[in-house]
């Protein structure tokens, strides 16, 4: 996992000043993983906002209805997530992108388990947060075409 | 290459509010699920009761006996609950968060432990006056075992979630998690069930309760850090 | 001047250097301990209060300072692993602990050894001899926590963090059972009443302990020498070490190389 990894052997990593480990660095990440950090218990929207809140972002409910419609869970955003579909999930996952405000986006398999729908949802989220000025790093096993410039690491190579 | 001009980073968030946000998060959770609640106290009640079926019914021995059974069938239902402090978080990747978050893992750790205590620990404080009185102890007594249980099952979360930490997701955690800790809970039983005895053999548990409250500052200063330690030490 | 030493925290240089210390160690353990042991049992005088039973203690009093010297050379290269983030510290923790886990349980068997005959029961609950026991606990939950990680990175830091707060640990359980001990006892004896000492008593304690230490040390060494094989088993030296001691098996059993490695 690498925004996990400690110190590495030679040097040291660091985006705008801030070590990779750091607190300031961290305040700047967003990063979505295998996991896709929702509980269970709680609705879609009581995720999004003890997710928000967990940030020390302070999201209206407004703004997080309006999150969860632009993925496409307008309707079920009070039912308890476990009863939601693993798409269903992902997408309550894309909403809390809409709401982050941090400049770097860390994402594994964003891609995965989605429709099409889903993912032109996703695509659309990330060209925004592109033209806005962040930064993306995510893995997918697809090609995907984003409108901003960017570079691929095949790691196929790496493969034992 | 062009270089657009880069989103401003997102104000650092008030430590508070981002730990009073995951104290009621967990204690949300936990008011859904309900079933942890009630597991550690009947626990508690189930094992305070095996003792007397063991030895037998005599009052007299069971006033005695009383105060160490107590003490122990307590220490027992925290120590078993704490497998859960943070195997939930790890399984669904809130535990991964929390490592990547603005606010210091120590304080995120400690505003976990006041939660998973506020389920496990202080439901134990509340019900053993009625444990008490199945072995007739007497009023002073049943009130200085509250207090040393209060002051104790802090003490054993606190020391508790560094063991849950160091045995996260690993075969037999839950045993290997009671053998990491038992050891380390000796100083809290030794001054807990002995502050109850002392009182009620006329000595006074002043000394004790204030050792008691000694090793809880101990606990409250190092735990948190060292559970910090241990969850990177897992994550890794 | 401390530069030189920091060559040995390479694995193959302290396999090396492992390998060609601890046969000294061995027969320092073993010449010291004959003396010791040979003084203790029939130099020294005999007690006049507790007869010959006593002289249980040249080996109960030496086992119990090295359970806990040990333990403190546990924390110690746990506190280097962590600092320095050598392999070769956290390896050597792993090896000490089942010595000085023998010692402890060494230590309460002789302890209950002359317990019978001094004071009729097999186990006496005092500060020390309980004391003692929870430190065995300290050594078994330590020797179970790094058998049962998997990843070696993961299983040294944790091992030495266990180890680290074990040490801080252990002066508060020994002061929360001197306590408990001294409350509760009224006129029951306890173990630290050892008898008052001759010369030759003190020396062949000391003689005693000092095999222990190089009997620790030489099976530290030892053991490290198989730990670090194991995690080192996939670089180059390690696989030619293998190679070259399959080659030498072969030319001594010609008639079974055809079995080959």
């Amino acid at each position: 996992m690498w925004p996990l990894q400690p110190r590495p052997r030679r040097g040291a990593l660091a985006r705008s000043k801030h070590p990779i480990d750091s607190l300031g660095f961290n305040a700047e990440l967003h990063y979505q993983g295998h996991g896709l950090a929702l509980k269970e218990e709680l609705s879609a929207t009581e995720n999004l906002q003890s997710g928000a809140a967990l940030r020390g972002l302070s999201v209206s409910p407004q703004a997080v209805q309006a999150a969860l419609s632009k993925v496409g869970l307008k309707g079920r955003s009070q039912l308890p997530v476990k009863v939601l579909s693993q798409g269903q999930k992902r997408r309550v996952a894309l909403a809390g992108l809409v709401l982050s405000s941090a400049p770097l986006w860390i994402l594994d398999e964003p891609f995965a388990a989605l429709d099409v729908a889903a993912q032109s949802s996703l695509q659309g989220i990330l060209d925004q947060h592109l033209a806005q000025g962040g930064l993306l790093v995510f893995t997918s096993h697809q090609a995907i075409e984003l409108q901003a410039p960017g570079e691929d690491l095949d790691l196929g190579v790496f493969a034992a | 290459m062009n270089k657009v001009a880069l989103r401003s980073a997102p104000p650092a968030p008030s430590m508070g509010q981002t730990l009073w946000a995951l104290l009621t998060r967990d204690l949300k959770v936990a008011a859904r699920r309900q079933s942890d609640l009630a597991t550690v106290v009947f626990f508690f009640g189930v094992v305070a009761a095996l003792f007397p079926l063991a030895i037998g019914p005599e009052m007299g021995t069971l006033r005695l006996i009383g105060p160490g059974i107590l003490w122990v069938a307590a220490l027992l239902a925290a120590m078993l609950s704490m497998g859960r402090l943070f195997s939930a978080d790890y399984a669904d990747g809130s535990l991964e968060q929390l490592l990547l978050s603005a606010t210091p893992l120590p304080f995120l750790v400690a505003a976990k432990i006041a939660a998973h205590w506020l389920l496990s620990g202080l439901p134990l404080v509340i019900l053993s006056p009625l444990l008490a009185l199945q072995f007739d102890l007497p009023g002073e007594a049943m009130k200085i075992l509250m207090l040393t249980l209060l002051v104790g099952t802090l003490s054993l979360s606190l020391v508790g979630a560094v063991g849950a930490a160091l045995t996260l997701g690993l075969r037999s955690s839950e045993l290997l998690l009671s053998l990491l800790v038992l050891p380390l809970y000796i100083p809290t039983l030794v001054f807990g069930a002995g502050a109850v005895q002392a009182e009620m053999s006329g000595l006074g548990a002043q000394g004790h309760v204030s050792l008691l409250m000694a090793v809880l500052m101990l606990a409250l200063f190092l735990c948190p850090w060292a559970a910090a330690a241990a969850l990177k030490i897992a994550l890794e | 001047m401390v530069l030189p030493w920091f060559q040995y925290a390479a694995p193959q240089r302290f396999y090396g250097l492992a390998g060609r210390l601890y046969p000294f160690c061995f027969v320092l353990a073993a010449l010291l301990g004959a003396v010791g042991l040979y003084m203790g049992f029939f130099v020294a005088p005999t007690d006049a209060q507790q007869g010959e039973a006593y002289r249980i203690i040249f080996i109960h009093v030496p086992a119990s300072w090295m359970s806990m010297v040990i333990y403190c050379a546990m924390a110690f290269w746990s506190a280097l692993g962590l600092g320095f983030k050598t392999r070769i510290s956290g390896l050597m923790a792993q090896a000490l602990a089942p010595t000085g886990a023998l010692f402890c349980f060494l230590s309460l068997w002789t302890g209950a050894l002359w317990g019978k005959p001094m004071w009729g029961t097999w186990w006496v609950w005092d500060a020390r001899l309980t004391s003692e026991l929870i430190l065995l606990f300290l050594y078994a939950g330590y020797m179970a926590l790094t058998r049962a990680i998997d990843d070696p990175q993961r299983r040294d830091q944790a091992g030495a963090l266990v180890a680290l707060v074990g040490v801080i640990n252990v002066p508060i359980i020994y002061f929360s059972v001197k306590w408990w001990n001294t409350l509760h006892q009224g006129s029951s004896v306890s173990m630290t009443q050892a008898p008052s000492m001759a010369h030759t008593m003190l020396w062949a304690m000391l003689g005693v302990t000092l095999a222990c230490w190089a009997y620790a040390v030489g099976m530290a060494l030892y053991r490290v020498r198989g730990l670090i094989l194991q995690r080192e088993h996939d670089t180059g030296w390690v696989q030619a070490l293998a190679q070259s001691q399959a080659k030498s098996l072969n030319q001594e059993n010609p008639a079974e190389s055809g079995a080959g490695a």
